[in-house]
């Protein structure tokens, strides 16, 4: 080789080089674990006590009437939920947690919601709730409280993997007419205010949970199209598999910090 | 029927002030908005809540359009005798809720 082929070569691979070291450096830090904290601590000292008082958290209608169906019966099986699952405090306790989850027949991850509604259909030959509707959302509030206080644990599942690397992506990627990406708001400047309100971490850590300004039960999937809308890009419909990416990556992103489902949040 | 949430202790003293509170599932559509076509929503809300105390008023609220959904109401009284505190709630459309807790005071 001659000497101006072998420089030829090392500019290449100077090159190369440089944009591995360019892509690498735009997948952004991850923030340390130990600066994470729940949205609950930016809450005023009255919505805190809302959310931690039972009888004053509204949360606790809808998970009162997602114990209701939890053991009526229903579908063409005439079965409740109670009769395969039991005792919720046990067997539902932690599964919150770990959601969303793979499915081996569809091939992809299902979150809490979307599990219900398998199980709704497959099990109890009933029509599935919509998305967002009362009855869901009550079901998903009442399976979510029975991992209250259960830290949050991503499954190490190796089938979730592109799938939680498409929801990092989607976390940092600048979207919408405002090009902004979450990461921007929830990664580079929590805790400063947007308006009048604290730029939270967004850890999902209480989903589904009771907003104030809804006045009314939500899940993640409608914070998801609030903050989407937010940034002037187009929501995705509910139940799109991008939602539940970014949802796998938002709780991977949150592991550890506890589930506070149903929580209050202004 | 909407669901309820109450709070009232099962025990206390004779004299001692106890804290009730109560939460119920409404949508308090204040009458004030319009659907996407322009057309407007009907009020519909709770519009008075009463608590009685072994059969005696102890404690009555009216409710207007500004009260938020899911009213949370909470108000102090003194446990007098052991018993059963009932709560009742109407409003629009025929709306009417009630439930009641007992209380022993010793």
């Amino acid at each position: 080789m001659s000497v101006a082929r072998h420089r030829a070569w090392l500019i290449v691979s100077t090159v190369l080089l440089g944009l591995g070291a360019a892509a690498a450096v735009s997948v952004r830090a991850e923030m340390p674990l130990a600066q994470r904290h729940s949205g609950y601590a930016d809450l005023s000292p009255d919505s805190k006590k809302m959310q931690d008082d039972d009888a004053a958290n509204p949360g606790m209608l809808w998970v009162l009437d997602g114990q209701a169906l939890w053991n009526a019966k229903t579908g063409a099986a005439n079965r409740a939920c109670a009769e395969c699952h039991n005792d919720s405090r046990a067997s539902m306790k932690g599964v919150a947690a770990r959601y969303p989850a793979f499915d081996t027949k569809l091939g992809r991850p299902v979150n809490l919601e979307e599990r219900i509604n398998l199980c709704r259909a497959e099990r109890q030959q009933a029509t599935p709730f919509a998305y967002e509707s009362k009855e869901l959302l009550a079901l998903s509030a009442f399976v979510g409280k029975q991992s209250r206080g259960e830290p949050i644990a991503p499954l190490a599942d190796e089938r979730l993997k592109p799938f939680l690397e498409a929801g990092r992506e989607q976390f940092s990627r600048n979207q919408g007419q405002l090009n902004l990406s979450c990461s921007q708001c929830h990664d580079d400047n929590w805790g400063k205010r947007l308006a009048g309100n604290i730029i939270p971490q967004a850890h999902p850590t209480g989903y589904p949970l009771y907003r104030l300004e809804w006045q009314a039960l939500g899940s993640l999937q409608r914070r998801l199209r609030n903050c989407l809308i937010g940034m002037r890009a187009e929501p995705y419909d509910y139940g799109a598999p991008e939602y539940v990416s970014l949802e796998l990556y938002l709780m991977w992103r949150a592991r550890g910090l506890p589930i506070e489902t149903p929580a209050v949040r202004p | 029927m909407a669901s309820v949430l109450i709070n009232v202790p099962a025990k206390a003293k004779r004299g001692e002030i106890i804290t009730i509170k109560t939460l119920i599932s409404h949508v308090m559509e204040s009458g004030f908005r319009r659907s996407q076509l322009g057309v407007a929503i009907p009020r519909d809300i709770i519009t008075s809540f009463v608590c009685n105390y072994n059969g005696e008023e102890i404690f009555q609220a009216t409710l207007y359009p500004a009260i938020a959904a899911n009213p949370f109401v909470a108000f102090d009284t003194i446990a007098t005798e052991s018993g059963t505190i009932a709560f009742t709630w109407r409003g629009d459309n025929g709306f009417s809720a009630t439930d009641s807790a007992n209380i022993i005071v010793v």
